[in-house]
């Protein structure tokens, strides 16, 4: 029981950071219909920039966040200008090797800039830990903090979506990008946000990764990457609440299946997941074929 | 006014419009009318900028716009209702509508036009908070109109409003064009439905294979023997 517990916290968290990453990935395939390989690794470059504010300017946990956050939105922007953009029209095949070839690119260039050792990420977030159940079952509040940071974004990007103008804007342009267009949207600069927030998302993943898992490297970004990617399909591709239903479930899958002695085939079996959801569900678990009267 | 000057369109090799030239007047209700694949939808996409002319020139107001994209000409006051509705589905009636208006910034003025669209169409009030896409066919016709009107537009182009829907719907909707066209919208409407579109509009042009075949008052070719043959008969 106490170990059940144990690893439902565990999984929580790890949760959280596939859903933050899992986030970015349906809101750009939602408006552009496409797999963006390279999230992932804005999630790296997110980890990095909060690991150079913290250790080399000494700045608290709040604004490494934040500024990170902004960071990768800029770089989202960026990628979208001048690798996405220009084949908005092209095939879906040269839409993907594109998306692989920016995320080789960022984890290359970032590995000529930092080196490819692992760093230690300094440990900004004081956290205590908290025993119960006779000390059997751990809680540290970092459990908490990462929790709270995404339920709090996830509410702060539902409220965007939903309730204002941009955000609908966004919701129009990913149903009929034609018809929103009609009704005098600025489709590019709506692409644009949709790659800033999901970006930004990536980016307050990869500090909270750094400061729960201490450790950072330039390939940090490949796994989780994909397992965001699962994460996503899961929960049905292009659906906001499908994507945190997605990462919270994946990462409690995760856990469970490492805590009870398989830990070597978790990667296996989230993949697997992946494979079963293609078969059984291509909608993913939230999708519905949705019959449009004509 | 707005108006067509020899304007081209190509998609790739295919010559879609050729040196179309038209013209409407304000007030009116102008038809445009012509068998499948004759460049209808192409004329108004030409007109709302989701397609760009090769040649030619369009005017509003004798002030050119062919050059404008999608935005700023529903700004300039055109706002074009697709084929085939093309409402957001998984947007509520009231998101919908709110969508309609993306541009306008006189907010009390919008809140007043929300009210006209649903006395315009009162089912549409009734189903404000349900998802787009699970209303029916005819609602769902209603409703692309209504989010037309919510940019308060002085030009309306309607892109075949009958498609698909039960004839006593079409008889509805007809009747409610002609009600937005008497507050002072000009109309221009693209059917399929010829013989319901010449009874609804004041003048008519006929359109083939890209061309300007035949214009006119709508009266007159309703009962001209060549477009009876034609359009209006089998």
């Amino acid at each position: 029981m106490e170990q059940i517990i144990q690893q439902l916290i565990n999984g929580i968290s790890l949760g959280s950071i596939y859903a933050l990453i899992a986030l970015g990935y349906t809101m750009v395939y939602g408006i552009i219909n496409l797999i963006n390989f390279a999230h992932g690794d804005i999630y790296m470059v997110g980890a990095y920039v909060g690991y150079a504010l913290t250790t080399f300017f000494g700045l608290g946990f709040l604004p490494s966040l934040l500024l990170a956050m902004l960071t990768c939105s800029i770089l989202g922007i960026i990628i979208e200008k001048v690798a996405y953009k220009p084949i908005r029209n092209s095939t879906r095949i040269s839409a993907l090797i594109t998306a692989i070839s920016v995320s080789l690119f960022l984890q290359y260039t970032m590995m000529y800039f930092v080196s490819p050792q692992t760093r230690t990420f300094p440990n900004v977030l004081k956290g205590s830990r908290i025993t119960f159940l006779n000390g059997n079952v751990m809680l540290d509040t970092k459990n908490i903090y990462i929790l709270a940071i995404t339920v709090l974004l996830m509410v702060g990007l539902q409220y965007i979506v939903h309730k204002t103008k941009i955000g609908k804007s966004m919701r129009a342009a990913s149903l009929d990008r034609e018809a929103a267009q009609l009704m005098g949207v600025d489709v590019d600069k709506t692409i644009s946000f949709t790659f800033a927030i999901g970006s930004a998302l990536a980016g307050a993943a990869g500090v909270l990764v750094g400061v729960y898992y201490n450790t950072i490297n330039p390939l940090m970004g490949t796994v989780p990457g994909l397992k965001a990617f699962v994460a996503a399909v899961l929960g049905g591709i292009g659906i906001i609440p499908g994507a945190m239903f997605g990462g919270f479930f994946l990462g409690m899958v995760e856990t469970m299946v490492s805590a009870y002695g398989g830990s070597i085939i978790k990667d296996a079996v989230a993949f697997g997941i992946l494979i079963l959801v293609l078969l059984v569900k291509p909608n993913g678990l939230l999708g519905k074929t949705i019959k449009e009267k004509v | 006014m707005l108006e067509l000057e020899n304007v081209n369109v190509y998609y790739g090799a295919i010559h879609a419009l050729k040196n179309l030239s038209l013209k409407i007047e304000e007030g009116e209700i102008v038809t445009l009318i012509g068998a499948n694949g004759a460049g209808k939808s192409t004329t108004l996409k030409a007109i709302s900028g989701l397609v760009r002319p090769e040649s030619g020139k369009i005017k509003l107001y004798g002030k050119e716009i062919q050059s404008l994209n999608p935005p700023e000409i529903v700004k300039l006051g055109i706002s074009h209702v697709p084929e085939g509705r093309r409402i957001f589905a998984k947007m509520s009636v009231m998101e919908n509508l709110e969508m309609g208006a993306y541009t306008r910034t006189d907010k009390s003025e919008v809140k007043k036009d929300f009210e006209m669209v649903f006395s315009l169409f009162p089912r549409l009030l009734e189903r404000k908070e349900q998802l787009a896409g699970t209303l029916s066919g005819g609602e769902q016709q209603m409703l692309a109109i209504g989010r037309g009107l919510m940019a308060r537009p002085k030009f309306l182009l309607l892109d075949e409003p009958s498609m698909g829907l039960a004839p006593i719907i079409v008889k509805e909707i007809f009747s409610i064009i002609k009600d937005i066209n008497e507050t002072g919208t000009t109309i221009l409407l693209v059917e399929q439905n010829a013989n319901l579109a010449l009874k609804t509009a004041d003048r008519a042009y006929i359109i083939r294979n890209g061309e300007i075949e035949m214009e006119g008052h709508a009266k007159e070719l309703l009962n001209d023997d060549r477009v009876k043959k034609a359009y209006l008969e089998g």
